[in-house]
């Protein structure tokens, strides 16, 4: 009887695992792909709804230690949910421009995001291992998408076979732990520190997989091509929400399991960031394709996500939640205005040679495209300014200066390649007189909400931080019970 | 009996070949192949302690890796067919077209 009344902590995740079956369901009976759309979006604020009011319920394990809810993980199920919904609204539009518009993508969204939202309330490896590879799967399908384009197929491709060897490596890191702690819940193995060969080669292994999907230096190769192949919009997709719940993942695992060895890892961490932010900052410079310079841009904040989980303290980890929820917000919002060119006819829109002039245009995606921009790069009073403030403020206070030096050192150096993009928007002659077709209003509102939220969660970052610093204390509390 | 270091060292001798197969093959069906290996290896080991241990939650897990590979060889499969049709080759040093 306890699981039954526990069910009612996971109602965002019923509520999306529902909407997926019931979207697949349509699909195979209904010739109208609009009808889906509603329907995933109808599902998807639903259990956005449900999710913000778990984040000011309790917090506690479930189902026999295999779930954790509330707290950390509420918040992740927020983010995650609020990239997908926005991604699925900017979807249809876009697939619809380029003749893509079928309802596969829904439903497969949607299974993705049940993947996602399993991987946010994992307090056992074994759930750790399902989310991942529920969202895994249907992103490589998603990647695909376009099965006639090469470049997509290509991507998919990529994807599929670097994923798949990620996959073992993180199953064979799980085994070790298995074997070292005899347990795979993440309380357990907290009580193990040293169990010799078996426990420090599962960790290594189990850290290399989740490098893997977050795309961390070294193991980022396949994010450009696989960023630059798919759909704009399933990047967008893949780049915020997939990364945010591992992510968060990582903060339960590390803040559950890890405790007590922080200055082991940190150190392993601490390498990685560095690289991480030196190469996806230096190697963005020379990239012309939009999409591209984003995906490295993407692991360069990757890097930055990385020196708040080296603080290892409360204020680093909400930090990092807080980072997330800016960089998902924004990323998305960026992807859009980039998906919104893309399918004008005439030229490539996805080169940034390309851009000039447009930000005249069509004024108003030329100017939410300068405040994603601006907060990508960091500079105040955007959303991605405080993000940015908070991880390195935590790491300072542990003492990792060398490597707060390095961020802000790349973040300086990053500031070129998003401000060259408003160059070219503002500053440059238009390649041809194409005609752009008008954007529809749920697009414009979605980017315009975008930018909007970008503006005002950099001016009033107290009540969120505030919120996520209680969600990461309120798990620690759990931990130091057992509980 | 046979100890739990045999099954753990072939387990790892297992992966392994699995890890030099995916990094040096060129045909992407024995890439991943070759990753299903690796991914067999890690049931062998997950076995093997949950028998050490006499716990019977690796075994549960294995059901679990052996039905990920399964939903991963149906999707990879069909990508490699996608790449087949566009490509006509699934050979990974003529699909190039994304780079740097």
């Amino acid at each position: 009887m306890e699981s039954i009344s526990q069910l009612l902590h996971f109602f965002p995740l019923i509520i999306v695992t529902i909407g997926s079956l019931v979207v697949m369901m349509v699909d195979a009976f209904s010739k109208d792909t609009a009808k889906l759309y509603y329907l995933s979006v109808f599902f998807l604020i639903a259990a956005l709804a449900a999710s913000i009011s778990d984040v000011f319920g309790p917090a506690g394990e479930a189902f026999y230690g295999m779930a954790v809810y509330g707290g950390t993980s509420a918040m992740g199920g927020v983010i995650v949910l609020l990239g997908t919904l926005f991604v699925v609204l900017l979807c249809k539009e876009y697939l619809t421009a380029i003749k893509h518009h079928v309802g596969e993508v829904y439903s497969l969204i949607l299974f993705c995001t049940v993947g996602m939202l399993v991987l946010v309330t994992a307090n056992d490896l074994v759930t750790l291992f399902l989310g991942v590879e529920t969202m895994s799967i249907a992103l490589y399908v998603l990647a695909g998408l376009i099965k006639r384009d090469k470049a997509g197929a290509e991507a998919a491709l990529k994807y599929f076979l670097l994923g798949a060897f990620a996959t073992g490596f993180f199953l064979y890191g799980i085994a070790l732990l298995y074997g070292a702690a005899g347990s795979t819940q993440l309380t357990a193995i907290a009580e193990v520190t040293d169990g010799g060969l078996i426990y420090w080669g599962g960790l290594a292994m189990l850290l290399v997989g989740i490098f893997f999907k977050i795309s961390a230096v070294p193991f980022h190769m396949w994010t450009p091509d696989v960023y630059q192949g798919a759909p704009t919009l399933i990047t967008a997709y893949m780049a915020t929400a997939s990364k945010a719940a591992v992510i968060v993942a990582l903060i339960i695992l590390l803040g559950r399991a890890f405790p007590d060895i922080h200055s082991d890892w940190a150190e392993v961490f601490q390498v990685i960031a560095v690289l991480t932010m030196i190469l996806g900052n230096v190697i963005a410079l020379v990239q012309d394709n939009m999409k591209r310079m984003l995906a490295y841009s993407s692991i360069a904040h990757v890097g930055y996500i990385m020196v708040g989980l080296v603080a290892g303290t409360a204020a680093g980890y909400s930090g990092v939640m807080y980072y997330l929820f800016a960089y998902t917000i924004m990323n998305v919002g960026a992807f859009g205005v980039v998906a919104y060119y893309e399918r004008q006819k005439g030229l490539d829109f996805t080169n940034m040679e390309n851009y000039g002039g447009l930000g005249y245009k069509q004024p108003m995606f030329g100017v939410a495209m300068s405040i994603f921009m601006f907060s990508l790069a960091g500079i105040p009073p955007f959303a991605g300014f405080i993000g940015k403030y908070q991880v390195f403020a935590a790491a300072v206070y542990e003492g990792y200066i060398g490597l707060v030096l390095v961020g802000v050192i790349t973040s300086v150096i990053g500031v070129y390649y998003y401000i060259r993009v408003l160059v070219y928007l503002y500053m440059r002659e238009p390649e041809s007189d194409t005609v752009f077709q008008q954007p529809g209003m749920v697009y414009k509102t979605a980017i315009l909400v975008l930018a909007i939220m970008t503006i005002y969660f950099g001016i009033q970052p107290g009540a969120l931080s505030e919120i996520f610093t209680q969600g990461f204390e309120q798990l620690q509390i759990m931990a130091a019970t057992g509980r | 009996m046979i100890a739990l270091d045999w099954y753990l060292a072939l387990s790892a001798i297992l992966f392994t070949i699995g890890v030099i197969g995916v990094l040096t093959r060129k045909n992407a069906i024995v890439i991943f192949m070759c990753a299903e290996l690796m991914l067999n290896a890690v049931n062998l080991s997950l076995v093997s302690f949950s028998a050490h241990l006499g716990d019977v939650h690796g075994q549960i897990l294995v059901f679990f890796s052996l039905c990920v590979a399964a939903a991963e060889a149906a999707v990879g499969l069909a990508i490699i067919i996608a790449i087949f049709r566009n490509n006509l080759s699934v050979d990974i040093t003529r699909i190039n077209l994304l780079r740097w």
